[in-house]
């Protein structure tokens, strides 16, 4: 207990760089994420075909191998943004593919007949899509979208391994110096884990609510 | 007509215009893998000096023993993944209140827990040393992760079977572990497995942070390689290209199970409405064949 305490700022300060690790990845991979969707759904049959195959190769990597090819590798092509920014990249590589992936479905999941039904009482194409498939593909795309947020909050930890003090190297640390105090260790940084995740999921329950069926 | 809710189908004109946005973002498209290629080249990253070690006899050995090691380690995580994740998923579905809090909190808990985090703990109260105690602590996490995350995949099976399945075996007379047993188990594992494999393309693909803890394995092997040769961003491709298609296969079984199981249930036609209908992703598949 005694080790949380006296280390209370440095494990603030830690969860301050997973959290902005998470903000700014998960930004970035909202907005990378959902140009490929839209690629992927898209008309035009290259941009698709290449979206599939970005999605089918970076989904299938493991994350720390691609954060070893960005953080370790891409300094040898001279490209270098610094610790921060390769892990950020790294990370939005990957975590975009599966933003991608999930409003993909989200849109998928809007029965043909909702579109053609829209169209045959005389609705625009802006119509169509402003008050019937995108309001229903919002609300189906909520929970896929928070557990991807969730699985990125939890995927900052491996970026501990790249050079980032963030939360995970904090607990690898405090457990180095004070082997005894495992638990106690494990549990706080644990729980500091838990309250990211809570609030996700608590965003994402408002969310749905907001935009459930009246 | 149409195949998407997003637009009609093309009329001549509309086609016209595809086919030329279809030429503009072919020639980016290009461009990009051109200057990414360019890049790599004036860097001297085709150097054959970099990519030699990999149709090096010996170190394709100690590849292919890596591959072996977190092959095995996947195979470990995954077994006890999967006693782990009946036991806590029955423990979720028990008419008993001490029972299923416990199950709920451990299950919530190691699902919220980043996976890194569990092996390098783990690894610190093993000891911290690198080969045999970093796998063990490899495997045990993947075990508590995917464990946590098996069990909620057997609750939600189980709950998938349509009630009247559990209501008419009572009537007949059955005990509660033999609903269990012979009527909920074997229809659940059809509706679960595919989500039990790509969780297994999950388990699989997080191997990879044996890297972590100085596990034997694919990436603490690939570290050993571009430590020695400086040649990273090749190792990491090669790695990334050995996951790529073990996790293809593992994706096709998916399919695979998936068609397979869908489609017997569909000539089982007492079942189909309910079980079909009963899937989250349900609607999507139903007009498929």
């Amino acid at each position: 207990m005694q080790v949380l305490i006296d280390n209370f700022d440095r494990l603030l300060e830690a969860f301050l760089t997973t959290f902005r690790l998470f903000l700014v990845a998960g930004g970035l991979s909202l907005v990378f994420g959902t140009i490929l969707a839209g690629m992927r759904v898209g008309p035009i049959d290259v941009l698709s075909k290449a979206a599939a195959f970005y999605v089918t190769v970076f989904r299938n990597t493991p994350l720390l191998v691609l954060l070893l090819l960005v953080v370790f590798g891409f300094p040898k092509l001279d490209i270098n943004l610094g610790y921060f920014w390769m892990n950020i990249l790294a990370l939005t590589m990957y975590t975009s593919t599966f933003v991608c992936e999930a409003l993909r479905s989200g849109v998928n999941s809007i029965p043909l007949g909702q579109a053609e039904a829209a169209r045959s009482v005389g609705l625009g194409f802006t119509q169509t899509m402003q008050n019937v498939v995108l309001p229903q593909a919002f609300r189906a795309v909520v929970p896929p979208l928070a557990s991807v947020l969730i699985a990125l909050t939890k995927n900052t930890s491996l970026c501990s391994v790249f050079g980032m003090a963030e939360a995970t190297a904090l607990m690898k640390g405090l457990l180095n110096d004070n082997t005894s105090q495992l638990w106690w260790i494990f549990g706080g940084i644990a729980l500091g884990y838990i309250v990211i995740v809570e609030l996700i999921s608590t965003v994402a329950g408002l969310l749905e609510r907001h935009w459930r069926i009246a | 007509m149409a195949a998407s809710v997003l637009f009609d189908a093309p009329g001549p004109k509309t086609k016209a215009r595809h086919r030329v946005y279809t030429v503009i973002s072919s020639i980016i498209l290009l461009a990009i893998l051109a200057g990414i290629i360019w890049q790599l080249e004036r860097k001297g990253q085709f150097a054959y000096a970099l990519w030699e070690p990999f149709v090096t006899p010996d170190i394709m050995q100690l590849i292919l023993e890596a591959l072996g090691k977190t092959l095995q380690s996947a195979v470990l995580a995954i077994i006890g993944a999967l006693v782990f994740g009946v036991i806590f998923g029955a423990g979720k579905l028990s008419d008993h209140r001490l029972l299923r809090w416990p199950s709920w909190v451990v299950v919530e808990f190691f699902r919220a827990v980043p996976l890194l985090m569990l092996i390098v703990a783990t690894w610190f109260y093993i000891g911290p040393e690198q080969g045999a105690k970093g796998f063990t602590a490899l495997v045990v996490g993947l075990i508590l992760y995917n464990g946590a995350v098996f069990a909620e995949i057997f609750r939600a099976g189980i709950n998938a079977v349509p009630k009247g399945q559990s209501e008419a075996a009572y009537a007949i007379g059955m005990r509660k572990s033999m609903v269990m047993r012979i009527i909920l188990i074997p229809q659940a594992v059809k509706i679960m497995l595919p989500a039990l494999i790509s969780q297994a393309i999950v388990a699989l693909k997080d191997t990879s942070l044996g890297y972590a803890v100085l596990a034997t394995g694919l990436t603490y092997t690939a570290k050993e390689i571009f430590r020695t040769f400086n040649n990273t961003i090749q190792t990491a491709f090669v790695i990334a290209v050995i996951y790529i298609v073990l996790n293809l296969i593992l994706s096709m079984i998916a399919t695979w199970a998936q068609k397979r199981f869908v489609g017997e249930q569909k000539i089982d036609l007492p079942l189909v409405g309910g079980l079909v209908q009963s899937q989250p992703m349900g609607t999507g598949t139903t007009g498929a064949p």
